[in-house]
């Protein structure tokens, strides 16, 4: 008695609907483990069946034995008792493990697919989509899957057998004791299903108020500063002491429901068992009973709670999986856009001349942001684009890469269609440095080279030297075998950019894609910084949002956009000389007057 | 156990509470006891004597004492429940205030996540083993102990007999301890592991993209998957060999009693409610010796949860009123830094400033430049106390700002800082945070003032609206006026300054220049500039490097000195002059 671990089942969904399409497709899943499967629900059969003996056998022991006086039969029946529990544990082992196994199986492809699947969604989709749902779909909601498919399906099955048997083997000893002892299982099963609900409540009312808690502290943590510099500590404190007592009460709640139900169900199995007591005591008066079967009743009246209450969940943990199964599969079957056609070309090494045909793109239908771009860019050239934000510039290089494809129009390298060659081959051919500086958990060193991954430890060192990386890498702790991000050194924004652009450097493309980082950097790293951004520049066909003065003057062509359109394109002096929005964002941006 | 005491003294307070809940625990172990007695007599004198009056009787207690056990152990529940709610909700308020009074030194070095699982995921743990540990441990061994004397006192050879699987069992229960939980541990710091390859995977999307790594990235998450998928399966293994152990040896020791017990019947030395009593006792001594495991390793996260807790209410914050702190009287906003030397660390050589003198009178400005690491940072940290220098003293007009009180001095101090952070809560309450009295004609002339008013208004909720998470989200640049609205609002006499923006566009840029030049206007600024008009508009220029105020003037006298400024001149400010031509 007193375990009532309510595995799972107390899921917030409220009643929804269970889609049988869902879980067939889940069924999908586990249908190559079938084989598997069959056999642990085999073993299953068998435990059980090995379990509800049990009584059996005392009944036999007590009734043909005992009151009998038969030694030998006694030793059997005992010898038997004890061969029967030795079988039930290896059967349970072993079934245990089967579909675990099974369960895990299954987990493991369905997180496979869907990591596989996500690394060929286009951006599109990550534009729409925040990292943490992401996250929590391949984690949580696989999670929730797992719960069904290694634990839910098969006990459901196993819950059924046992009552059955149980009620198969009362009835066929006695089926008027067993009749009077079944009064209980309507009980219990009331029971169960208003603590399923009671508890679901309270639990939902726990969860949010713990949110709650977490949420307030998470911002008065990471804003303690401002709280200290404004004295607010007062304040915020009664704001948490609300929170706090709030959560404390949704866990009386809870507790409440728990300490009541607990008792309740004892309650009722002592009723089971006194009524096997009294009106098996009246039937044996009668000679209508055995006293081994008093003794088995009382032993099976005891397991009748058991699979009532995990029936009762059952289809909490269906609603639970067919929830979690819906978000899968709607990751699942986002189409990607942007992929291979068939017949790609491979392209080797390009030579690098990029067109924009005639190039207009939305990113939502028929919103606009850009609209009949035309632009020519030699081999070898430097663009700058320029434009204030939301003037289609990232749009524009992102089209470059073919992060996205354009609505109507094409762009164009060496010749050749974006869309007409492979995406890898394509990328191979290019180098992109972003903004924020992105560092995967790893060294120095495996950074630089997550471009290149063949390349050797002196390949990026001398691409670290090239872009003036080397200097700052050598000081830090271990150097180029330094950890960065999680628990390594941390790296202030220039240092980060320099390592990107050692990153892009190495992979040597013909095509470079520079987003200018803006944050301000002192002036040593400016510096270096500018000096590094020639290396990388040098014979290569790049196309830069700039921000820099210096980067754009060296431009060969600046190209000015404004919502979505080409406004002006020339040389600095030239567009500088003309009245037009470059000059008003030149004045604008490096220089003003408060 | 030094920490599990000390959790105990906070339970002080309910003592009751507790007396009530150990009460009512003996009370439902007694009810517990007493049923296997009544099955007895009921089979033996009931059911074989026929004597269906005392059957009846018997039948009846047996309901009677699971009524009263069901309403004790309700009590039990309850009450270590509510003991035990009301300390973490003390424990967490306590932890609350604690962190709100410790200082930015901690703040530099505390990772928030780690804060914040102390104050939830710890104390979560403190809870659950003051609930269900020590009473656990009591309810428990006492169960053992009178089962284990009720089974000698019926017969002490079938007793002994049918406790010989218990050193086995015991066995058992520590192999599981030591081996399954560490698995399911093991699971979790797997879980943990895997998603942040993930999440790495997933932020990281457009590099992965760039450089066309998919397959490579596939590999790696298949590493982990494969990870999770086998301590899994070990975790499985090993609690499902241990737990169906334990379930053999309980029903071998019930086997034992069928063999032997059933011979003491046939040559009538028991009865067959004996026998039937003996096997329902024990049943119940299987639980205890479970519960033994599960309580030991429950107290020993405990201490470890304890000690993670502790920790931070041990930690003295270093900024603090001094005994015989005044409050600081309304001041005109003279700041003076008189040879403030000043370092993070603990160690001489790691001074971040040294000697520095410095004096901004009244309604004047001064503008700090210099590198990274120069010591902007800390001398603007210096002035609202949010450290104090490792020598020398900081004053406002005459006092002396360590002898007065840090709500005193901070309420006359606004401040702007470089990442702006912003409440998930309505504009208004952003506005007013440091001021929640404010009327809300105040809170509009800050907002108009930091140029942040009309875009306000333009929201749905207008100064309603929420921000942050689930409210609206703002540009940086709209976070740093409301910030500007904010400060501007506490009237403050002195002002601190981070001018480093990111990178905003044109409009805002502009917007944000006027706005900082309002809410300079007649107060003593401090200023860590980037912007060349906040340099020239600065009543004096403090040049840094190392520690050191190397130049200062104005931005002619430094123009004409061909020092630092000179270079920092060239390198950074002169476009930003060239684009006023």
């Amino acid at each position: 008695m007193g375990h009532f671990h309510f595995h799972g089942g107390l899921v917030d969904e409220d009643t929804k609907a269970i889609d049988p399409k869902n879980l067939r497709r889940l069924l999908r899943y586990v249908l190559p483990y079938r084989s598997q499967f069959i056999w642990g629900v085999l073993m299953m059969l068998l435990a059980t069946g090995a379990g509800l003996a049990g009584p059996w056998l005392i009944r036999t022991a007590v009734d043909d034995y005992i009151l009998v006086g038969d030694y030998q039969g006694l030793s059997v029946i005992a010898a038997t008792y004890v061969g029967l529990h030795l079988f039930s544990w290896v059967a349970n082992y072993t079934r245990q493990l089967l579909i675990a196994r099974v369960g895990q199986s299954v987990i493991f492809d369905l997180r496979r697919d869907l990591f596989a699947h996500l690394q060929r969604l286009s951006f599109r989709f990550f534009d729409r989509t925040p990292a943490g749902v992401l996250i929590s779909r391949v984690v949580n909601d696989v999670g929730a899957v797992q719960e069904l498919v290694s634990g839910g399906i098969l006990s459901v099955i196993t819950d059924v057998v046992t009552l059955t048997g149980i009620i198969l083997l009362m009835l066929s000893m006695n089926w008027r004791l067993a009749l009077i002892s079944f009064v209980t299982i309507p009980v219990m099963g009331l029971l169960a299903n208003a603590f399923r609900l009671r508890a679901g409540r309270a639990y939902r009312k726990v969860r949010t108020q713990i949110a709650n808690v977490t949420a307030n502290l998470q911002e008065s943590i990471s804003g303690v500063r401002v709280t200290q510099s404004f004295a607010r500590e007062q304040a915020n404190l009664e704001r948490f002491d609300r929170t706090n007592q709030d959560n404390m009460q949704a866990n009386m709640e809870a507790v409440s429901v728990f300490s009541m139900f607990v008792p309740l169900v004892e309650v009722t199995g002592s009723l089971g068992t006194a009524l096997v007591l009294w009106y098996g005591g009246r039937l044996f008066g009668a000679g209508q009973v055995e006293a081994g079967v008093i003794v088995a009743f009382m032993l099976y009246v005891q397991r009748f709670f058991g699979p009532i209450r995990d029936l009762t969940m059952v289809y909490n943990e269906l609603q639970a999986a067919n929830a979690a199964c819906e978000k899968i599969f709607e990751i699942m079957d986002e189409v990607p856009e942007v992929i291979d056609r068939p017949g790609a070309v491979e392209f080797s090494r390009v030579s690098g001349e990029i067109v924009y045909d005639n190039v207009s793109f939305a990113y939502v239908d028929n919103q606009y942001v850009l609209r009949d771009i035309n632009l020519h860019v030699p081999v070898g050239s430097r663009v700058a684009l320029v434009g204030p934000t939301g003037a289609g510039k990232t749009t524009m290089v992102a089209l470059l890469a073919r992060f996205y494809e354009p609505v109507s129009g094409a762009v164009l390298v060496d010749g050749v269609d974006t869309r007409d060659a492979t995406i890898k081959s394509l990328r191979h051919n290019m180098g992109l440095v972003m903004q924020d500086t992105f560092l995967f958990s790893g060294s120095v060193m495996d950074n630089i080279r997550y471009s290149r991954p063949e390349a050797g430890e002196d390949e990026v060192i001398a691409a670290a030297k090239a872009v003036r990386a080397h200097e700052f890498i050598m000081r830090l702790p271990e150097r180029y075998e330094t950890k960065v991000r999680e628990r390594g050194v941390k790296l202030s924004v220039g240092q980060r950019q320099l390592i990107s652009f050692a990153r892009a450097l190495l992979a040597d493309p013909r095509i470079l894609i520079l987003d200018e980082a803006t944050s301000s950097v002192d002036a040593y790293t400016e510096v270096l910084i500018q000096e590094a951004l020639e290396r990388l520049l040098s014979g290569r066909t790049s196309v830069v949002i700039a921000h820099r003065l210096a980067t754009i003057r060296r431009a060969d062509q600046i190209v000015v956009l404004d919502a979505g359109r080409i406004v002006q394109q020339g040389r600095h002096e030239e567009l500088l000389a003309q009245d037009g929005l470059y000059a008003h964002l030149h004045a604008a941006q490096f220089g003003l007057r408060g | 156990m030094k920490i599990l005491v000390r959790l105990l003294r906070y339970t002080g307070k309910y003592w009751a509470w507790t007396v009530l809940g150990v009460a009512a625990m003996c009370g439902g172990l007694v009810t517990r006891l007493v049923v296997p007695q009544l099955i007895q007599r009921s089979i033996d004198f009931g059911i074989f004597g026929q004597d269906s009056a005392l059957l009846l009787r018997m039948v009846g207690y047996i309901v009677l004492a699971a009524v009263i056990g069901g309403l004790i152990r309700f009590v039990d529940r309850y009450s270590m429940e509510y003991m035990c709610q009301r300390v973490i909700y003390d424990l967490r308020n306590k932890l609350y205030d604690h962190l709100q009074t410790l200082s930015f030194s901690f703040y530099d070095e505390a990772h928030t996540g780690q804060l914040m699982s102390r104050v939830t995921a710890d104390v979560e743990t403190l809870r659950r083993f003051l609930s269900r540990g020590i009473i656990g441990l009591l309810e428990n061994t006492l169960l053992l102990v009178s089962v284990v004397i009720i089974l000698f006192r019926y017969h002490a050879g079938l007793a002994a007999a049918s406790l010989v699987m218990l050193p086995f069992l015991a066995w058992a229960v520590v192999q599981f301890g030591r081996k399954v939980r560490p698995a399911y541990w093991a699971i979790q710091a797997q879980v943990a592991t895997m998603t942040a390859t993930l999440q790495e995977n997933i932020t990281g999307v457009r590099v992965v993209r760039s450089f066309a790594r998919e397959t490579e990235e596939e590999a790696k998450f298949e590493v982990e998957n494969r990870a999770y998928q086998e301590r899994q399966l070990t975790a499985v293994r090993l609690s499902a060999f241990y737990l169906q152990l334990m379930d053999f040896l309980s029903n071998f020791g019930i086997a034992v009693i069928l063999l032997y017990g059933g011979r003491l019947v046939i040559s009538q030395v028991l009865t067959i409610g004996t026998l039937v009593a003996f096997t329902s006792y024990l049943t119940q001594l299987m639980m205890p010796l479970r519960m033994v495991g599960f309580i030991v390793s429950l107290s020993q996260r405990a201490t470890a949860a304890g000690e993670r807790v502790f920790e931070i209410l041990d930690t003295r914050p270093e900024i603090r009123d001094e005994a015989d702190a005044q409050p600081l009287p309304p001041v005109e906003g003279r700041v003076t830094l008189e040879r403030v030397s000043f370092g993070y660390g603990h160690t001489p050589d790691e001074l971040v400033l040294r000697e520095i003198d410095l004096e901004v009178p009244a309604g004047t400005t001064v503008a700090l430049l210099g590198a990274t690491g120069s010591g902007k940072s800390s001398i603007i940290n210096l002035v609202p106390r949010f450290y104090d220098p490792t020598a020398g003293r900081v004053f406002i007009d005459e006092h002396d700002i360590k002898h007065v009180t840090l709500e005193s001095l901070r309420r006359q101090i606004g401040m702007v800082l470089q990442e702006t952070f912003l409440f998930s809560a309505s504009i208004r309450e952003n506005i007013s945070y440091g001021r929640s009295s404010a009327t809300q004609q105040e809170i509009e002339e800050a907002a108009k003032a930091a140029h942040i008013h009309d875009f306000i208004i333009s929201l749905p909720d207008g100064y309603d609206s929420r921000i942050g998470e689930r409210g609206v989200g703002l540009s940086g640049g709209q976070k740093q006026r409301v910030a500007i609205a904010r400060a501007l609002l506490m009237d403050p006499a002195v002002l601190v300054l981070d001018d480093s923006t990111s990178s905003v566009d044109t409009e805002t840029e502009h917007l944000i220049q006027r706005a900082l030049a309002n809410v300079m206007r007649g107060r003593t600024t401090i200023v860590i500039a980037q912007r060349l008009s906040t340099i020239k508009n600065a009543d004096e220029i403090v040049v840094l490097d190392q520690g050191r105020i190397v130049e200062r003037g104005t931005h002619e006298d430094l123009l004409g000195r061909e020092g630092i400024y000179r270079q920092i001149y060239d390198l950074q400010l002169r476009q930003q002059e060239e684009g006023e031509r």
